[in-house]
């Protein structure tokens, strides 16, 4: 772990304590898990404390975790992951939120902390579902007018539920049920721990 | 006395000046801007959604199709998070092919940023010089990947193939007579390398061009400076990066500030504005193009000097040469396991950004280990400087909306994605 982050990775601890659920390094990046009702509050912390000072959200978006690994998983599926960077310290950190409910995912709005934030969290809800309380504008962004259904979840199909068309007769443009198949070329593969027998 | 009502007026999509498939709601006061609602999502493809269902590299070429005036930086990022993820090394050769085809690639988008953007404005020249010179770096996409545009040139590990050692010439035709063709396949008689040098040699001269018709015309002032000012504590507030960032007086570079590939070798400067309005942006983005200018200039030299592998020997990650394929069981089989299943990248996230054109491009990627990626996000800057689009145009005439377009460098590819 180079320097820098050995730095990051302290002042985090100074200013966070209890409040970093976990705080994992790798390819040398920090991420930190913040629970639900601390994570407004450490937004702050991380943009307005010095030490810190992430001037910058650089990016948000949703996961779903329900198929991760090709396994069965019992854990929260949804989250909200931030990216953050300090143009003063020069540093990045990842930030991870769990929402707690599945049937209706819910993670505070960090819109009045970073401006920036506004479309990344509207895309969020959009495609997974992900609702931000305290956004004051949070319509749907990508999909089209009239979308139903969050389409980056894991169980909306590729080829999704409709698919639209001119209709001569009618002589207007049409929605109707997907008449395609899913297919899927190559399959996707988890290798299990002693695949090829090497440990 | 008279009612008077703000009007809402619909800019776009079909509008010459939304750049593609931007759709505006404007809410005016008279001419002023009140409001500016985007809507977005006209060109959705849910390339990230796709990338799940395709292995690693077969949505390469997907991000070809993100922002399409800058291919191979999109491409770039994709590589550099898989490379993060897998913890491979590319070779030296293959970093500077991929530095010089980033920098080809921010003055083809440059060129093509100041071409629209003054056509947008109403400089209708500028857009046949700038496509004038694009054709000669299209012409180097063409010559090193087989396709203009969507390249696909860049893989895990390195660059698909070496440099090639000559170009392709303009042939006589019944049009074009053999006495006609000479001149346009002087340049073209060496190396892709000698081609380029060539064009390096050209361009200082061909951007002062540019800017004797813009940088001191009095329309193009008139309808650039101060429109669309942003301070730069509302530049870092709102995201910004890239030239709306340093346009902002802010001198923030990734190939400077977190270099990655071989940009800590080379030598450049990062041009910085001023006031923050779309007049130092464009100042910006002309120095930036001397100054990949420079840079091209540099790889040449080294590339000229400095042959050796261009992709990983690693062929759990890259294809081993057919040749070898043919002769060798154990080459057979990767060949095998790669077109048919795949790499398998570790379990783990990475996030891996550059610095593209329009600012940071950023890639976060979660693997859990399969031949898929399991979350591919793709952090665009376009979109989050449209995002801004409603705070930028806030109290500005009209006119001042298709400035900041411009001025913003928007293309629908990565904003919609």
């Amino acid at each position: 772990m180079s320097a820098k982050l050995e730095t990051l990775s302290l002042n985090l601890q100074k200013h966070l304590g209890e409040r970093i659920k976990s705080l994992k390094t790798a390819l040398g990046e920090i991420t930190i898990e913040v629970d639900v009702a601390d994570y407004v509050a450490v937004m702050q912390t991380l943009r307005n404390e010095p030490d810190l000072n992430f001037e910058e959200l650089v990016d948000l978006c949703g996961v779903d975790y329900s198929t991760y690994g090709n396994v069965e998983r019992t854990d929260k599926r949804y989250a909200a992951v931030s990216h953050l960077l300090s143009i003063a310290n020069n540093w990045r950190l990842r930030v991870r939120c769990f929402a707690q409910d599945d049937d209706f995912p819910s993670v505070p709005s960090v819109v009045d902390i970073w401006n920036s934030v506004n479309w990344f969290e509207r895309e969020a809800f959009d495609l997974y579902g992900i609702v931000f309380p305290g956004h004051d504008d949070l319509r749907r962004i990508l999909t089209d007018y009239g979308f139903i259904g969050h389409p980056f979840r894991k169980d909306f199909p590729i080829s999704g539920y409709v698919e639209m068309r001119y209709d001569p007769d009618q002589q207007r443009v049409i929605y109707q049920p997907v008449t395609i198949e899913p297919r899927e070329v190559t399959p996707r593969i988890v290798r299990e721990a002693t695949y090829g027998d090497v440990e | 006395m008279a009612e008077l009502r703000n009007f809402t007026l619909n800019f776009g999509p079909q509008h010459p000046a939304a750049h593609g498939v931007l759709r505006m709601v404007l809410e005016l006061d008279g001419e002023v801007v009140m409001r500016a609602d985007p809507h977005i999502g006209l060109l959705h493809r849910a390339t990230e959604k796709l990338a799940e269902n395709k292995t690693w590299v077969q949505s390469l070429p997907y991000m070809d199709r993100l922002d399409y005036v800058s291919m191979m930086c999109n491409e770039h990022a994709y590589c550099l998070a898989i490379e993060k993820l897998l913890g491979i090394d590319v070779p030296v050769r293959a970093q500077y092919i991929r530095v010089m085809f980033d920098e080809i690639t921010r003055v083809l988008n440059h060129l093509l940023w100041v071409g629209c953007h003054g056509l947008d404005v109403g400089a209708m020249t500028m857009v046949l010089y700038a496509f004038r010179e694009r054709e000669d770096l299209v012409d180097a996409y063409e010559a090193v990947s087989g396709a203009r545009m969507h390249a696909a040139y860049y893989r895990p590990g390195g660059v698909y193939r070496d440099l090639p050692d000559r170009m392709p010439q303009y042939r006589e035709s019944q049009w074009k007579s053999a006495a006609q063709i000479k001149p346009f396949n002087e340049a073209r008689s060496g190396s892709l390398l000698d081609f380029l040098d060539d064009f390096v040699t050209r361009f200082p001269t061909l951007l002062d061009e540019y800017e004797t018709l813009l940088t001191d015309n009095r329309i193009w002032k008139q309808r650039l400076v101060d429109v669309g000012i942003v301070t730069p504590e509302r530049a870092l507030q709102r995201g910004f990066s890239g030239a709306m960032l340093r346009g902002s007086g802010i001198a923030w570079d990734l190939r400077k500030k977190q270099p990655y590939e071989v940009y800590d070798r080379l030598d450049f400067d990062i041009p910085v504005g001023t006031n923050g309005d779309s007049y130092d942006r464009y100042l910006v983005r002309m120095e930036e193009m001397r100054q990949s200018n420079r840079i091209i200039k540099q790889c040449i030299d080294w590339l000229r000097a400095n042959p050796g592998p261009v992709i990983t020997a690693n062929h759990k990650v890259a294809p081993p040469a057919r040749e070898d394929m043919k002769s060798n069981m154990e080459e057979l089989i990767h060949h095998f396991k790669l077109c048919t299943e795949g790499i398998h990248v570790p379990e783990g996230e990475a996030y891996a950004a550059v610095e593209h054109p329009k600012g940071e491009f950023g890639i976060y990627m979660i693997s859990d280990g399969a031949n898929k990626p399991y979350r591919l996000k793709i952090r665009a800057p376009g979109y989050v400087h449209l995002s801004a689009m409603d705070e930028m145009c806030r109290g500005h005439m009209l006119a001042g909306v298709v400035t900041i377009i411009g001025t913003q460098d928007v293309v629908f590819g990565e904003i919609d994605r």
